[in-house]
């Protein structure tokens, strides 16, 4: 059985930052693998440990930059990459779902999956939707915010999804499928020594639009981005001012008037 | 003119509160141009759901009357169908668990394209601006696309529509093909019952990643045992397995209503927010003056937790 994951390079913000048109200037940006597929690539390792997988593959659409990412995964226990990148892809502002479903289903048409198992989103552009685009492109079927998998995969996928309000619903679903892995599934690892080494050594292939039969076209989204900027604040917070024992004692005369402290 | 269908969202025989904040999107989006605005009902006890969807400013309300409980192959089918029949230039969905779960399938079925998770939209008739955020809500961005989209709305973004309408309800009889269907709903659970209620307290000590290790959760169990305060948190600190699942606030957690609330290192992401939102009291402890709890926040001090919690701890003692 083989199990491709998805995993995306995405950026992070620090607290304090800037805005430069409909991007945030570059010096207020790290690059981290996406919390939600950081998650998604464990479920899998841990099928190929208990014998249930034979392969896990690892995919990610991101320039050569990223490359170092995609490592920290074989590290952990991928068996091998793939990277997909494109020249007409270096200028695009927001790869919308569209889009990624394209560049995706056609990598999953090659490689032949069993299961998919993707981030239910990035944390920067946080859509949510490509992974249930894909399985709906491809024919495969699929679950949303998935937050238990059992291990013991034959024919079916026996999974626990994480509805609102302290709910999970129990389902079975046939694969092939696609799973968006919701965050809290299982514990990530870190990788060891031993698998940053062994990472050097794996394949990681790299693939252009064209070796996927992918069109260019498909990259000239249907959203576009036009407009950046900080939420306004509607705070009318009070803020207390002074060393922690002042501020302190402001928060333990609030709480001695409300009654709620001896 | 823009016609708006609006899918609606239930869940074990109740109707979830975006169905009603969905029509008054819906009919903001039909009124700028004078469409109308479709809902839609799919599964569950449609005709009673109907009933009570029948609000103000609703032109027709379409049932699908196939199985008890949400399946999305069902809701892909009817919604698709009822696309195909209607014609509308928006198709919304709530940007819920189950609603994440069909409507990007409805957009790749339609060849549309989606827009996820929006918390203000306007439209032209032609254009749709959708104001969404990126990078966990440090950013606002306006977004826009030509022609018939999916669109995802936020939760408690708009106001529930109220009011008797006087809609045409009309039942829609979708061809459901029971081969496409390929996952079976076995049964719901409740998390975390467990031996706390969080529900129920007064006053909740709540932690988040800035407690940064499992380590240093004893000062916040010390404060708490101080004020007689019960412990909870912010989604994190149970992922990482430090609490149990039942302490967790949130919206795949408890909405909790305590007379005071201390969010202590909780930056207050929306998921978190849609839960601790109805506190009588809200304090903030964080280092960040511009977390976005501090929009919700009565009181904040801005400073380390780890000088501050000592600090209040030994008040009490």
């Amino acid at each position: 059985m083989r199990v491709l994951v998805t995993a995306k390079e995405v950026l992070t913000v620090e607290d304090k930052f800037e805005v430069e048109e409909t991007t945030i200037a570059d010096q207020y940006l790290n690059r981290d693998l996406n919390e939600w597929d950081s998650y998604a690539v464990e479920e899998a390792v841990q099928l190929q440990e208990a014998g249930i997988v034979d392969e896990v593959v690892a995919v990610t659409i991101g320039p050569e930059e990223c490359e170092e990412t995609i490592r920290q995964v074989l590290a952990k226990g991928a068996d091998r990459a793939v990277r997909i990148w494109d020249d007409s892809l270096e200028d695009v502002d927001l790869l919308d779902v569209g889009a990624k479903t394209e560049i995706l289903s056609a990598v999953i048409e090659e490689e032949d999956p069993d299961l998919v198992l993707t981030g239910v989103q990035a944390g920067d552009d946080s859509f949510g939707a490509t992974g249930v685009s894909v399985a709906e492109e491809i024919g495969y079927q699929w679950g949303a915010v998935v937050n238990h998998l059992e291990h013991d995969l034959e024919d079916a996928a026996s999974v626990r999804r994480e509805l609102e309000g302290g709910v999970e619903e129990l389902t079975d679903i046939e694969l092939p499928a696609v799973l968006t892995i919701q965050t809290g599934i299982n514990e990530p690892r870190y990788a060891s020594l031993r698998g940053i080494r062994q990472a050097q050594r794996k394949e990681l292939d790299v693939k252009a639009l064209a070796d996927l039969d992918v069109d260019e076209s498909v990259i000239e989204s249907e959203l576009e981005l036009t407009d950046m900027y900080e939420p306004e604040s509607e705070s009318d917070v009070t803020t207390w001012e002074g060393s922690p024992e002042e501020t302190a004692a402001e928060l333990g005369d609030l709480l001695r008037d409300k009654g709620v402290a001896p | 003119m823009t016609d708006v269908l609006a899918v609606t969202d239930h869940r074990r025989g109740e109707l979830r509160d975006v169905s009603y904040e969905i029509i008054t999107a819906g009919r903001q989006l039909a009124d700028e141009t004078g469409g109308d605005l479709h809902l839609a009902v799919v599964s569950g006890t449609v005709n009673e759901f109907a009933e009570e969807l029948n609000r103000e400013g609703v032109d027709a309300i379409h049932t699908v009357d196939h199985g008890k409980e949400f399946n999305h192959d069902v809701y892909t089918q009817a919604i698709t169908q009822l696309y195909d029949e209607l014609a509308p230039q928006y198709v919304l969905a709530p940007n819920s668990v189950n609603g994440l779960d069909y409507a990007p399938a409805v957009a790749t079925e339609l060849e549309l394209p989606i827009v996820t998770d929006t918390i203000d939209l306007e439209t032209d008739g032609d254009t749709l601006i959708a104001t969404r955020e990126m990078y966990g809500g440090k950013v606002e961005t306006t977004n826009e696309l030509e022609g018939s989209a999916v669109v995802t709305i936020r939760g408690a973004e708009w106001p529930a529509a109220e009011g008797t309408g006087d809609a045409s309800i009309e039942t829609f009889d979708a061809t459901i093909d029971e081969d496409a269907i390929g996952s079976t709903v076995n049964g719901f659970e409740e998390v975390g019952g467990g031996d706390v209620d969080i529900s129920e307290a007064d006053v909740l000590v709540s932690v988040g990643r800035g407690i940064e290790e499992e380590e240093n959760l004893p000062i916040i169990e010390e404060l708490a045992d101080a004020l007689d305060a019960t412990v909870s948190s912010s989604r994190p600190i149970v992922d990482n397995g430090w609490l149990p699942k039942n302490r967790q606030v949130g919206q795949s957690g408890k909405v909790v209503t305590p007379d005071v609330y201390i969010a202590i290192g909780i930056s207050g992401a929306v998921q978190h927010v849609a839960g601790m939102k109805g506190s009588d009291t809200i304090v903030a402890i964080n280092t960040d003056p511009n977390a976005p709890i501090m929009d919700i926040a009565d009181y904040a001090i801005v400073d380390d937790l780890f000088d501050v919690v000592p600090a209040l701890t030994e008040e009490f003692q």
